[in-house]
């Protein structure tokens, strides 16, 4: 069995928790540095990324576990998660505080707008038979994919992209129930889900 | 309302949670609020404590100065309208707030219904004391509970005893049989649809924050430790000696509710905490969380 954390400084961290438990998966909260010790992988859900960078910086949580994220942990970051892993962001809103990096990518954020705009959006995805219901929510936007491969888009944009073992969604496949973006994160990962 | 606007609704209170939403009257003490971790901040006029000193109707504030808000922080927004007050509602909505909190803290426009919440985009918060009107306030469309404590006191102890009613009444619910829920269904005065619902589940269908009368990161902390999804601090942390101290510490004590060392640590060299009020001292017409129904 795979012990996956869920960094839980802020946001839906428990749909994580629970999707993962009910793929079989080993969970275990993150809010320090001694919780990373043993992981086989982290997922880093929604919220607000000005609230998690902030609220990481009073523990020290972000260099140790970047340093992790480069030694090769499985990493799936969601909407807050992935602003957290892209390497360049759009605005300097997080300027002065520790984020994590691990995917070429450059993010926007709240590209898509407010809560107004917020909207679910039927997504192909590589590797998957049938439509995952993205559910965006004042997401980020990925405006540029360096050297990070596609796995869905939509509109002409990418909404879910992976480089190596680091993994990151605009959107947030933690809520409506579907768990197959999940599963195929868990199986890089090595879990027999 | 649509499945799919459902889940948008419902999705960002959960984006919310484990987090501190703050009172902000002015742009700069929303900046304040950001640097310090909030994960929202609601945009008003006065808090609640000087709508309380200085009495008068309490309205939805002025467009500007919501809008002035929201173009200087990149966290989510949230403003109040009256109870009832459709209009002040669809106002919020066409400003761009994320969330609307119909609001006790503001004078009530209608002394009889809510407003109907599942005809907007913009997701609702809606304050309650007890499982059934927390109920009422979802089916009408909320998507996001809060207590609502006594707003503007500093007193926590009403924020407390509408969160334990709340979860009581729960857990009331979960202990009796299937064919009891009907009658307990009447008798709160809420759909049977929903109170299957909660007895199942274990808890309200969506986030639950607390507030009215948060004051000090242990506050924070208690709150949280009596399963609140998060807390929305009003006049606490503005009316106190030192604000940006305060909503960190607040923050911290949110995040690592379960660890006394933490809470202590956040606790310390504060300052002042605001001055409040007893809720007991307050004559009955003076208690905003009677409002609504």
């Amino acid at each position: 069995m795979v012990t996956v954390g869920v960094l839980s400084l802020q946001g839906a961290f428990r749909e994580h928790l629970s999707m993962l438990a009910s793929l079989g998966a080993e969970t275990r909260k993150v809010t320090r540095p001694e919780h990373l010790e043993g992981l086989d992988s982290i997922v880093l859900p929604g919220g607000e990324s000005s609230a998690m960078v902030r609220i990481a910086a009073n523990v020290g949580l972000f260099p140790v576990l970047a340093e992790r994220i480069r030694d090769g942990l499985p990493t799936f970051g969601t909407c807050a998660g992935l602003i957290l892993l892209a390497d360049r962001l759009t605005d300097d809103s997080l300027a002065g505080y520790d984020r994590l990096g691990g995917l070429d990518i450059t993010v926007a954020r709240n590209a898509y707008g407010s809560q107004r705009e917020s909207f679910v959006a039927p997504l192909p995805v590589s590797g998957l038979d049938g439509d995952f219901h993205g559910t965006f929510i004042r997401a980020p936007q990925i405006v540029d994919v360096g050297g990070a491969e596609v796995l869905s888009t939509h509109g002409g944009l990418p909404v879910l992209v992976r480089s190596g073992s680091v993994w990151g969604g605009s959107f947030h496949p933690e809520l409506g129930g579907d768990t197959r973006i999940h599963e195929m994160f868990l199986q890089t990962v090595g879990a027999a889900v | 309302m649509t499945e799919s606007q459902t889940l948008l609704n419902t999705g960002l209170a959960q984006m919310l949670k484990g987090g501190v939403i703050m009172d902000v009257v002015t742009p700069e003490q929303a900046k304040i609020a950001e640097a310090s971790g909030a994960s929202a901040v609601m945009a008003l006029e006065r808090v609640p404590a000087d709508i309380r000193a200085q009495g008068g109707v309490a309205r939805m504030s002025d467009p500007d100065l919501i809008e002035k808000v929201i173009d200087s922080v990149s966290i989510p927004v949230m403003a109040k309208a009256r109870i009832g007050h459709f209009v002040e509602a669809q106002i919020l909505e066409t400003l761009g707030v994320d969330y609307i909190d119909e609001s006790e803290v503001l004078s009530p426009a209608d002394y009889v219904n809510h407003i109907d919440k599942s005809v907007f985009k913009v997701p609702f918060v809606c304050g309650a004391t007890n499982l059934g009107e927390a109920l009422r306030r979802i089916t009408e469309g909320a998507s996001m509970i809060r207590s609502k404590g006594e707003a503007g006191t500093g007193d926590v102890s009403e924020a407390m005893r509408h969160l334990r009613t709340i979860n009581g009444e729960i857990r009331a619910l979960g202990a009796k049989s299937e064919d009891e829920l009907y009658v307990a269904a009447k008798e709160i005065a809420a759909p049977y649809h929903l109170v299957k619902q909660v007895a199942s589940l274990g808890r309200l269908p969506v986030v639950t924050f607390v507030a009215g009368g948060i004051a000090t990161p242990a506050d924070a902390a208690m709150m949280m430790q009596l399963g609140a999804d998060g807390v929305f601090v009003g006049s606490g942390i503005f009316k106190s000696g030192n604000p940006e101290a305060r909503a960190k510490a607040i923050v911290e004590a949110t995040t690592h509710y379960d660890d006394p060392a933490a809470v202590a640590k956040a606790s310390r060299g504060l300052g002042d905490a605001m001055v409040g009020i007893n809720v007991n001292d307050l004559p009955a017409p003076h208690r905003l969380a009677e409002r609504g129904w």
